[in-house]
């Protein structure tokens, strides 16, 4: 039985655009058997006990299997006009969904995974940075982020410190704000929206809101599967395989901030699904 | 220059850019949406490659769309160092191991693909040819080490040798473990050692063969 909570959010479970142009997406939900598909021009979501409630946001069909307890988070920038949407495409892997999003927001791995990218020894220090719960909007924010970063997106010429904001708006989905190369007044914005088909398997789809008019769009898709490519394998092997919200034999540091925020407001608004509730 | 139609999760296409490292032959990347774009099946690319895939090399009037034929030309226009020994036997395990990388590409590179990318297919099947291809490797890596040697062929790293590592290294992607498979391991960790190597996401550097920052 998968608690109310759980079954309440709204999880993203198709680019929209496929699904616009005709394909039936056959897949699963929080371990049901899902359908969605185009019906009398409408995005339908049908699970074995009906029609889920449907909604269409930053490129991608989510849907609620149970009453939605509030309506889909917004990003108000996806509204900005001369952003570049890119819809990356869906990644599978094997891993809970919440480690996917645990690693979304973690700093001080770029260095090791994004080697030469997103970081470079020795710059491997995650400086201090703020973490709040907002309780306006029930998110999990970081604030103030900085690191160093050799190539920090497809338009960067060169190493620069890149700021950032990590944002958890969804148990399964995080947004985060970096600096733009092309525009310092501005913030490139990448999500992170994972579909959990089961509580150790998810699909992963990656999507962007840039400032970039000059880089050809297979670029930046590639730019950004290559990044999320290199977590892919790692997290594979993360053990134990459910996320732990309780401390047990992890020791957390500083730099962890986020994840143990995020961990917080899991268990606090009882977002189990893919959790671990007795300490590891 | 040459122009490489490439994507950065495709380990036909990281071949080639391995091998273009390895020679210092500089190449210029053409990035196609082969996903979720699947722009290597739309009407512009089958100009190019009426086939429909990807790596695509083209150089003049000169086009390649089989890989193991790009590793040939890149080869051969940097001198003959890679293409292996010339003598029959030799030249003949060449070709033998660049035809078994498209039994590779077949059976572990399509399980890679369903388990990652979603492609649909009897993922049991593939990842079944997948360990009997790896246990031919295997084995004939084991009798070449107990010969003292390295490579597939010859006392040299070759064309055979980068034809055959990008889906034997990505295998875990697709579910295929290497742990049954010590030879294949430790092959797979001489060409990471190579000079001017070069990663791609799910094949990694040898982070823990080099000195450690401070003392460098």
């Amino acid at each position: 039985m998968i608690a109310p909570e759980v079954m309440n959010e709204w999880y993203p479970v198709a680019m929209a655009a496929q699904i616009c142009a005709g394909q039936r997406r056959v897949t699963q939900l929080l371990g049901q058997p899902i359908t969605v598909h185009v019906q009398d021009g409408v995005i339908v979501v049908t699970g074995q006990a009906g029609p889920l409630h449907v909604t269409e946001a930053f490129g991608h069909v989510w849907a609620c299997p149970g009453t939605p307890a509030h309506p889909l988070f917004p990003i108000p920038e996806a509204l900005e006009t001369g952003r570049r949407l890119v819809d990356v495409g869906v990644v599978r892997v094997k891993c809970s969904p919440l480690r996917a999003v645990e690693n979304f927001l973690d700093i001080a791995h770029f260095p090791f995974v994004h080697t030469d990218v997103l970081g470079a020894e020795p710059h491997t220090e995650v400086n201090r940075y703020e973490v709040q719960i907002r309780e306006d909007s029930d998110e999990v924010w970081a604030t103030k982020v900085t690191f160093y970063q050799p190539q920090a997106a497809k338009s960067a010429e060169g190493g620069i410190v890149t700021q950032y904001m990590y944002r958890v708006p969804a148990p399964t989905a995080a947004v985060l704000y970096k600096t733009c190369p092309a525009r310092p007044d501005a913030w490139d914005v990448i999500g992170i929206f994972v579909q959990p088909l089961s509580e150790e398997l998810c699909d992963v789809w990656p999507w962007m809101a840039l400032y970039d008019d000059a880089t050809p769009q297979a670029e930046l898709i590639a730019f950004q599967q290559m990044i999320f490519l290199q977590d892919r394998s790692i997290l594979e092997n993360q053990i134990p395989r459910l996320l732990p919200l309780d401390p047990g034999m992890e020791i957390p540091t500083q730099a962890d901030l986020t994840s143990i925020a995020y961990r917080r407001w899991l268990k606090k608004r009882g977002l189990t699904y893919g959790a671990q509730m007795v300490a590891a | 220059m040459i122009r490489l139609y490439d994507y950065v999760l495709s380990a036909s296409c990281y071949k080639i850019r391995l091998m273009a490292a390895l020679l210092c032959v500089k190449l210029e990347h053409e990035a196609v949406d082969f996903h979720p774009g699947r722009a290597h099946k739309s009407a512009a690319f089958a100009q190019l490659n009426p086939a429909g895939t990807l790596p695509v090399l083209v150089d003049g009037d000169l086009i390649l769309t089989e890989s193991t034929a790009m590793l040939v030309y890149l080869a051969q226009l940097s001198g003959r160092d890679w293409l292996g020994p010339c003598d029959p036997k030799s030249a003949a395990q060449v070709q033998h191991w660049l035809a078994f990388s498209g039994r590779l590409a077949a059976s572990l590179g399509m399980a890679r693909l369903h388990d990652m990318l979603l492609y649909e297919g009897d993922i049991d099947a593939w990842r079944a040819q997948g360990h009997a291809a790896l246990r031919e490797l295997e084995a004939a890596l084991s009798e070449r080490r107990f010969a003292g040697g390295v490579w597939l062929v010859g006392d040299a790293p070759s064309i055979a040798d980068i034809a055959c590592f990008p889906n034997v290294a990505l295998s875990q992607d697709g579910g295929v473990s290497l742990d049954a498979y010590p030879s294949v391991r430790l092959w797979t960790r001489a060409i990471r050692a190579l000079d001017r190597f070069v990663e791609m996401p799910g094949i990694h550097r040898l982070h823990e063969l080099r000195p450690a920052p401070e003392v460098a």
